[in-house]
């Protein structure tokens, strides 16, 4: 922070307040153009079918139709999407926080034969693009009868590479004085990882929880190609059927659409703080 | 280092016991990604030179090269799928990458200056990147339509554009450029904004010193400072658009025609909809040797940099 309050002072006699002024209003109009598509989203799900694509659009309906928000519930299995995707987010999130941060303590705290080698894997598997081995996955999953189960999915994304190479970074700041000391005093290693090196890791398990959840909730092509039957879908799949099945339901597609975004942004709002510093210290992909 | 001292001194009993300790640390995350990547890694480059189209495992022959031969066969940009896929994805890479990395460190520079404020106004920038897909893309799809509010938008600045841009021949592959830019250059800010910590205060200093002005500052010291990022940035970049599916097959399945079809449309088609796992699993292979590619260069010139450092 203070390097950027000396570089700012540094700039401070080219950039006065008429630049301030200038910086925030180029600011604020971005924003709202990020923020445009959201904004849409809300006004056309108020609106009836055919008020959505009126010239002049209008950006507060004429009448609120609130309504719609119930009529997609009955049109749908929202519900049953809802609960889903709950599920298989919760689980994914669970698993991987829990094998992620067990594994990466052997690699980041002991010394033991192919350590290196093994962790070189882990790293390479991470650079093979999912959608090169997607297909041989599929295979897998008919053969042992996970096909349109929401198993498939669990199962499949409770164990990436990702979440122990997160871990792991973390684990390498920790001193290893710690752990010394705690052997000393007798503490086994399970120990060690439960009392001293988990608990001073929390940021970084507050990092993967948030991408693995975030991540698994708005999985569109996971489920897309593991479920089928309606009462097995989650949300992203949901709304495609919704969106086939209603092509021109616009204001509908966009109540729904909003539900959907619903528990994604309250978590975002909650913990911004360790999904943005987690991807700029961590530097890597989502 | 790790193990303790006596450990060392002795290889014998404790050590062994130490192994098998750390083992069971591994075990459950080992066997899940054992069995559910590492062998379907291995599992997808057999494939590629088999035949065999998603029956039962009886009528798997051995293909050789004959999967690649039949993807590359009268290999032509406009005309065979493979060729019309890469042209596609080659053709959204190439102006998505050089776009989102101008926004992307121009929001950087514009939040790195902003003092109040600054923190709302980068969550509102990276809010696009945590949201669903499926729900914006439907969205843009909606407003990107004939009379929807783009139209309408550019109408009132005089241009005048009379399609749906996602089922317009030209339109369709920008409508999916200008989303992916829109979703992805808060995700891309953040990284300059943790580059542009890094920019030592003192440089700035001498530069004004020298009497360079802003636009000076930015091209001698900002912009070279910023190479690492950029590079690593870009690299990134470069592998996630060789991989884009949601996008497209939202906003419009890869039409019209085959206007917007990518790689992975591809290999999603010959994987789910019409099976030739061998033809799947070659295309396949074609991603991976691109993206492994980018990936060495990146490893190669990550080392040269770090000196720089």
């Amino acid at each position: 922070m203070s390097v950027q309050t000396v570089a700012r002072r540094a700039n401070g006699r080219a950039f006065g307040i008429l630049g301030k002024a200038a910086l925030y209003a180029a600011l604020f109009l971005l924003a709202c153009v990020t923020l445009i598509p959201f904004v849409w989203m809300l006004s056309s799900s108020l609106k009836l079918d055919q008020e959505v694509f009126r010239y002049p659009m209008r950006w507060i309906p004429e009448t609120a139709h609130w309504g719609n928000y119930v009529e997609i519930w009955r049109k749908i299995p929202l519900g049953t999407y809802f609960q889903n995707t709950v599920a298989v987010a919760a689980a994914v999130t669970a698993m991987q926080i829990l094998t992620s941060s067990f594994a990466a303590y052997a690699f980041a705290k002991m010394q033991f034969r192919g350590r290196d080698a093994l962790f070189l894997c882990y790293i390479g598997t991470i650079a093979v693009p999912w959608q090169v081995y997607m297909l041989p996955q599929f295979i897998m999953m008919r053969n042992i009868g996970l096909y349109d189960t929401i198993w498939a999915l669990v199962v499949l994304q409770s164990f990436s590479a990702f979440g122990v190479f997160l871990m792991r970074q973390f684990y390498l700041t920790i001193p290893n004085e710690l752990c010394e000391a705690a052997r000393i005093d007798g503490l086994s290693e399970y120990g060690i990882w439960a009392r001293i090196v988990l608990p001073l890791a929390m940021p970084a398990v507050a990092t993967l929880f948030i991408f693995t959840f975030v991540n698994t909730w708005n999985d569109y092509m996971g489920p897309l190609i593991y479920l089928t039957r309606d009462a097995n879908k989650t949300i992203q799949v949901g709304l495609q059927r919704f969106i086939q099945s209603f092509t021109s339901d616009y204001h509908l597609i966009m109540a729904a659409a909003l539900c959907s975004l619903i528990p994604v942004t309250i978590l975002f709002l909650v913990m911004q703080r360790y999904f943005i510093e987690g991807i700029a210290t961590t530097g890597l992909k989502g | 280092m790790t193990a303790s001292p006596a450990a060392k001194r002795k290889p014998g009993k404790l050590t062994r016991r130490n192994t098998w300790i750390a083992y069971s640390f591994l075990a459950p995350n080992f066997l899940g990604f054992f069995c559910f990547t590492l062998i379907p890694v291995l599992f997808s480059v057999a494939l590629a030179f088999l035949t065999w189209n998603g029956g039962s495992m009886s009528r798997i022959t051995f293909a050789g090269f004959g999967n690649f031969a039949t993807i590359f066969k009268n290999f032509n940009f406009a005309k065979t799928d493979l060729g019309i896929t890469l042209r596609n994805t080659v053709y959204y890479t190439f102006f998505t990458v050089p776009l989102t990395i101008a926004l992307a460190l121009a929001l950087a520079l514009a939040l790195n200056r902003a003092g109040r404020g600054a923190k709302a106004l980068r969550a509102v920038f990276f809010f696009p990147y945590v949201s669903s897909i499926v729900a914006i893309c439907m969205c843009w799809r909606f407003m990107m339509m004939k009379t929807g509010l783009i139209n309408q938008a550019l109408a009132v600045v005089g241009i005048s554009v009379n399609a749906s841009w996602t089922q317009d021949k030209n339109l369709a592959i920008w409508s999916i450029i200008l989303v992916s830019m829109w979703r992805n250059a808060g995700y891309y800010m953040v990284m300059y904004l943790a580059g542009l910590q890094g920019v030592p205060a003192e440089l700035y200093e001498a530069a004004t010193m020298d009497g360079a002005n802003g636009w000076q500052k930015f091209w001698k010291v900002t912009f070279p400072m910023l190479t690492p990022t950029t590079f690593f940035v870009s690299v990134m970049m470069v592998i996630n658009c060789f991989k884009i599916y949601d996008m497209v097959a939202i906003m419009t399945e890869g039409g019209p025609g085959r206007a917007t079809k990518m790689l992975v449309n591809y290999i999603y088609d010959m994987s789910f909809v019409s099976p030739k796992y061998g033809v799947a699993s070659a295309v396949a292979m074609v991603l991976f040797a691109i993206v492994l590619t980018v990936t060495v260069i990146q490893f190669r010139a990550e080392k040269k940099w770090v000196n720089y450092m």
